[in-house]
C-alpha cells in the first residue's frame, strides 16, 4: 500500500490500549484497513485479538487512542452504533435462538431496523442469493447446520449496508469445502467495496485470502505484512517470537491388537437438539493414534459422552475393551480398567474451577493410591500435582492455586498432564488444543505421541483437520452421527475429509482421474 | 436498570469479613430500631447480647441453646457443600425428638446404662428417615428438595402434636398436651454440676471435628465438595451422584435428630409440642454465617444462641414483643447475603437507557 491515497483508509486505529487488571490487554495498537481490503488479525489466544475487535465494535471503551472512520475520529459507542456505522460482526460463538427461524432471528439482531417479517425475508433471499449463500429465510435454527448458522449470522450484517464486516475465527466450525465457499463470497464482497478484517490463527486460510495481515504478540503488534509474500513459518515465528518451538511432523505408526472396540453403537441423544448416533464402529488400536474429524454438533459430544460412561448406552456390547463389555460400567470403573478421558471443557467438567489444582489432580487421580482406608493421602496428592505441573511445564505459582486462574492452554497442559501420568491403556481427548496457544499445542501433542510409542491406544476427536492429520495414524470423520470410513492418514487427503466430514462417504470413482487431473 | 458485573478477584479475606460486617451492620440497624421504639439503643444492645451472658447461669444457658443449632447447622454444611439445599433440619430436628420420646416412652421403666444410647440412636435415625424421604423424592423423582424439605417441616410439626395430643400424651397429665416425664435412665447427664449443660453440647463439639474431618481430610468428602461445586466434573470423574445426594442428606438428617433428641432427654426432659423455636431455621443462617466452616459456624452458632437468649431478655426487661428474635436472624441473614453480593459483584447503573437492539449486544457479550 505504497501509493498516497486519495481516500482515507476505511478504518484506522491508534495508539489503542486496554488494560484489564492484571494485563495489558491491547498496548499501543496501530492498524488500518483500506476500502475493499481483506485484512487479517493473525494472533495466538490471549494475544489481544478478541479485546481489539471489541473495541471496534464498541464493546469496550479503550483507555488510550482513538479510531479513525473515513478518516474522521470517532468515539463507538456500543454496537447498535457500529451497526449504524455500517460495521458488522460475526461472533465465533453464535447467539441465535433455536427454535426461532432464519427471518425472526435476523430481525431480533436488527431490532427497529428489521421492518416487517415477509420483506425482512425477501432481503435475506436476495442476500443470501447474490453471495451465494444458500439460506431458506423460513427454516427454524436448529434445523440448520453450522455453516448454515454461520450464514444466518454473515447474512445478518450484509441484509443492512455495510462497511466493515469483522468476523472472528470464522472457518473453526466449517468443512475445507465451506471454508472455500466462504471465501469465494468474502472476496466478492471485497471487490464491492467492503472492507473485511479476518481473524485467524491458521496461516494457511490468512496466506490465501489476505490483502495484508497485522500480527499480535502479547498485545502488541509484532509485524504488518503481505500474508502471501511470507511463508507459514515467518509468519508464525512474527505469532509466537522466537523461543516458542512450533510443531513438526511425527512418524506415523502401525497399531497392534486393538484395545477399544465400538460396535454398532446407536444412541438417541438426550438433548432435542442433539444428535443421534447411527450404528457408529470402530477399533482405536494400542499403540495409535485414531483421529476423528467433522465439524462441531454432529455427534461428537454423544459419542464422547458413550465412550467416558457419563451417558447410558442401551447395548452394553457396543463398548469393548479387551476384558469384555464395558458399556455399562461407570465412569469410574471405565477408568479402573485402564481409561483415561480429557474433555472438551476444561473448566467445569474436565476441572473443577473453584479448586486447586492439588484438589483437581486428586479429580480423577485417585485410583492410584491417593487415597487411602478413605482418607486421602494429601502429601502424596501434593506430590503428584507437583510432578504434573514440572512434567508438563504447567506454568502456575503452585499446587495451591485455583484451576479457574490458570490460562487455558496450562490447564489443558495440567489436564492432560494429569490423565497420562496415570498411565493409562486406552486415553480418549476430545480437541485436545482447542483454543491453546502453538505452544502449549505442540507440547500437547508430542506427549500424545509419546504416551502413543508406550503402546497406549489413543482417539483424537477434533474440529482441527490440520492437526488430526498431523498426529493421528488413521483418521474418519463424524457427519450428522454417523461414521466415515477409517483409513491410514498416509492413505487419505484433507479434501476426502472433507467430503467425509460434509456427509459424503462414498469412493471417488474416478481416482486416477482426479489424480491425473 | 441496576447491573451487576462480576468482579474478578474473590478475596478470601473478604470472604470472611463479610459475617463480621453483616454482624455490624445487623447491630446499627437494631440500634437505630430500638430509637424508633423509644428504647435507649445502647441500653437495648446491652439486653440484648451482654446481659445475657453476664453471669456464669447466663453462659451455661447460652451452651444449652447453642447445641442443638450447632448440631443442626454442621449437619447442614454437608448438604449445602454439595449444594443439596436441605431447609428440613426443623422437621428432621422434631421427627428425631418425636422417635426419640417414643422409644423413651416404652422404655420408661427400664434401666441400665444402655436405654440412653438406645434412645439417642432412634433420635437420629428418626431425624435421618425424614430426610431420607426428601433423599429419595430428589433421587428417585428429581422433586426439589427446597420444597419437599419445607413440606416435610410443616408433615413432622403436626405428627409430634399428633403425637402429644393421642398416643404419648401422659394419661396422668390431666389432659395437658405433653407426654410423661422419662426415666432417668433415658435423660442425658448435666456435663457441668449445677447448669443445665448437658451432653449435647459435647456431641455437637464432636460432631463438628467429625464433620471436618469428613470435609477436609476424607475422599468421601471431597467427592460431595466436587459434586457441590461441579456436578459435571463429578460425573465425569465417576462420582456417584445419587449416592452422594443420599450420604449427605442422611449424615444432615441424622445430626438434626440427634439435636432433637438431645433436647428432650435433656433440658426438656419430656415430650412437648414446642421442642424447638426454630432451631432449625436459626441453623441454616449459622451455616452460612460461619462460611460452612465447623470453626466459623462453632461462632456463629454461639451469636444464634445468644439472639435467642437475648429475644427473651428483652421480652422481660424492656417488654418488646419477642419477634424480636426473628428479627435479628432474619437482618443478619440479609446482610450476609448483601455483603457477598457486594463481595463477588459490583454495582453498575448504566448512565442512559439503551435502544432495543441493544439486547443483542448483551447477549454477544455473554458469549464472549
Amino acid at each position: 500500500m505504497a501509493e498516497p491515497h486519495i481516500t482515507p483508509p476505511r478504518l484506522t486505529l491508534r495508539g489503542i490500549t486496554k488494560t484489564y487488571p492484571g494485563c495489558v490487554a491491547n498496548d499501543a495498537i496501530d492498524l488500518s484497513i483500506e476500502a475493499a481490503e481483506i485484512h487479517a488479525l493473525l494472533g495466538e489466544n490471549g494475544a489481544g485479538k478478541s479485546t481489539l475487535m471489541k473495541v471496534i465494535y464498541g464493546l469496550v471503551k479503550p483507555d488510550q487512542g482513538e479510531l479513525l472512520w473515513d478518516g474522521l475520529p470517532i468515539d463507538v459507542r456500543d454496537p447498535a452504533h457500529a451497526r449504524k456505522l455500517g460495521i458488522g460482526m460475526v461472533f465465533q460463538h453464535f447467539s441465535l435462538f433455536e427454535t426461532l427461524t432464519v427471518t425472526e432471528n435476523i430481525a431480533l439482531a436488527l431490532g427497529e431496523d428489521a421492518g416487517d417479517l415477509p420483506s425482512l425475508a425477501e432481503r435475506i433471499s436476495a442476500v443470501s442469493q447474490k453471495y451465494g449463500m444458500a439460506l431458506n429465510p423460513d427454516r427454524e435454527v436448529h434445523t440448520l447446520s453450522v455453516g448454515e448458522r454461520q450464514r444466518v449470522e454473515i447474512v445478518r450484517c450484509l441484509v443492512q449496508p455495510i462497511k466493515l464486516l469483522i468476523l472472528d475465527e470464522p472457518t473453526s466450525v466449517l468443512t475445507p469445502q465451506e471454508v472455500e465457499t466462504l471465501f469465494v463470497t468474502l472476496r466478492q464482497l471485497a471487490e464491492e467495496g467492503c472492507s473485511i478484517l479476518f481473524i485467524s490463527h491458521k496461516l494457511n486460510e490468512v496466506r490465501a485470502l489476505c490483502h495484508r495481515a497485522t500480527i499480535l504478540r502479547a498485545g502488541r503488534v509484532s509485524g504488518e505484512c503481505v500474508p502471501t509474500e511470507e511463508s507459514s513459518e515467518s509468519l508464525a515465528r512474527m505469532m509466537v517470537g522466537d523461543d516458542t518451538p512450533i510443531s513438526t511432523d511425527y512418524p506415523k505408526v502401525q497399531g497392534q491388537e486393538p484395545f477399544l472396540q465400538v460396535r454398532g453403537l446407536t444412541r438417541l441423544s438426550d438433548d432435542p437438539f442433539g444428535v443421534d448416533l447411527q450404528a457408529i464402529s470402530f477399533d482405536v488400536q494400542a499403540g495409535e493414534i485414531l483421529g476423528i474429524a467433522g465439524v462441531a454438533g454432529n455427534g461428537q459430544e454423544e459419542l464422547l459422552g458413550a465412550l467416558s460412561g457419563e451417558d447410558e448406552v442401551d447395548n452394553h456390547d457396543a463398548i469393548h475393551f479387551p476384558h469384555g463389555a464395558v458399556g455399562h460400567l461407570s465412569p469410574r470403573e471405565r477408568r479402573a480398567a485402564g481409561m483415561a478421558f480429557v474433555p472438551e471443557e476444561r473448566l467445569g467438567r474436565g476441572a473443577v474451577p473453584d479448586m486447586s489444582l492439588k484438589d483437581n489432580a486428586l479429580l480423577t487421580g485417585f485410583l492410584t493410591g491417593l487415597v487411602k482406608r478413605g482418607l486421602i493421602a494429601h502429601g502424596k496428592t501434593r506430590d503428584f500435582a507437583e510432578q504434573i505441573i514440572e512434567r508438563y511445564r504447567v506454568k502456575t505459582p503452585g499446587t495451591e492455586t485455583h484451576a479457574a486462574s490458570l490460562s487455558g492452554g496450562n490447564l489443558q497442559k495440567f489436564i492432560i498432564g494429569r490423565e497420562i501420568m496415570q498411565q493409562p491403556k486406552l486415553l480418549i481427548a476430545a480437541h485436545p488444543t482447542w483454543g491453546v496457544d502453538i505452544g502449549a499445542a505442540t507440547a500437547i501433542h508430542k506427549a500424545l505421541i509419546e504416551l502413543r510409542d508406550q503402546g497406549a491406544a489413543i482417539l483424537v476427536v477434533s474440529e482441527d483437520i490440520d492437526e488430526l492429520f498431523q498426529i493421528s495414524d488413521r483418521i474418519g470423520a463424524l457427519c450428522h452421527g454417523r461414521l466415515s470410513p477409517i483409513k491410514a492418514t498416509p492413505q487419505t487427503s484433507i479434501n476426502e475429509v472433507g467430503r467425509w466430514m460434509a456427509g459424503d462417504f462414498s469412493e471417488p470413482q474416478a481416482t486416477a482421474e482426479t489424480i491425473s487431473a | 436498570m441496576i447491573k451487576l458485573e462480576p468482579r474478578g478477584q474473590h478475596s478470601k479475606l473478604m470472604a470472611w469479613l463479610s459475617p463480621i460486617l453483616a454482624g455490624v451492620l445487623t447491630l446499627i440497624s437494631g440500634a437505630i430500631l430500638f430509637a424508633l421504639l423509644g428504647q435507649d439503643p445502647i441500653e437495648a444492645l446491652h439486653t440484648l447480647l451482654i446481659l445475657p451472658v453476664a453471669d456464669l447461669y447466663g453462659i451455661s444457658e447460652l451452651f444449652v441453646k447453642a447445641a442443638p443449632i450447632l448440631l443442626c447447622a454442621i449437619g447442614l454444611s454437608v448438604v449445602f457443600k454439595a449444594k443439596v439445599w436441605n431447609i428440613g433440619a426443623e422437621g428432621q430436628l422434631l421427627m428425631g425428638g418425636l422417635i426419640g420420646s417414643a422409644c423413651a416412652l416404652q422404655l420408661i421403666d427400664a434401666e441400665g446404662f444402655w436405654v440412653l444410647p438406645i434412645v439417642l440412636l432412634s433420635g437420629m435415625l428418626g431425624g435421618a428417615l425424614w430426610a431420607a424421604l426428601a433423599a429419595w423424592l430428589k433421587t428417585h423423582f428429581n422433586a426439589n428438595e427446597i420444597l419437599t424439605t419445607i413440606m416435610l417441616n410443616y408433615i413432622a410439626l403436626n405428627l409430634l402434636i399428633w403425637a402429644v395430643h393421642g398416643p404419648l400424651k401422659d394419661p396422668e397429665g390431666f389432659n395437658f398436651p405433653e407426654s410423661a416425664m422419662f426415666s432417668d435412665s433415658a435423660l442425658l447427664p448435666t456435663l457441668v454440676e449445677g447448669t443445665r449443660v448437658h451432653y449435647g453440647m459435647l456431641f455437637a463439639l464432636l460432631a463438628l471435628v467429625a464433620i471436618w474431618v469428613l470435609l477436609s481430610r476424607s475422599f468421601l468428602g471431597f467427592q460431595i465438595k466436587v459434586l457441590g461445586l461441579d456436578a459435571r466434573a463429578a460425573r465425569l470423574a465417576g462420582f456417584r451422584e445419587k449416592r452422594l445426594t443420599w450420604i449427605a442428606l442422611l449424615i444432615s438428617g441424622a445430626l438434626a435428630g440427634l439435636a432433637g433428641v438431645g433436647e428432650v432427654t435433656g433440658p426438656l426432659g419430656q415430650l412437648v409440642p414446642q421442642i424447638s423455636p426454630g432451631y432449625g431455621y436459626a441453623a441454616i443462617i449459622v451455616a452460612f454465617l460461619g462460611r460452612l466452616q465447623p470453626f466459623g459456624i462453632l461462632l456463629a452458632g454461639l451469636l444464634m444462641a445468644l439472639i435467642y437468649m437475648g429475644g427473651e431478655m428483652a421480652q422481660i426487661n424492656l417488654g418488646l414483643p419477642i419477634a424480636l428474635t426473628g428479627l435479628f436472624q432474619g437482618m443478619l441473614l440479609f446482610y450476609l447475603l448483601a455483603c457477598d453480593v457486594l463481595i463477588n459483584f459490583r454495582i453498575r447503573i448504566p448512565a442512559l437507557a439503551k435502544p432495543v437492539a441493544d439486547t443483542i449486544a448483551i447477549q454477544e457479550e455473554a458469549a464472549r
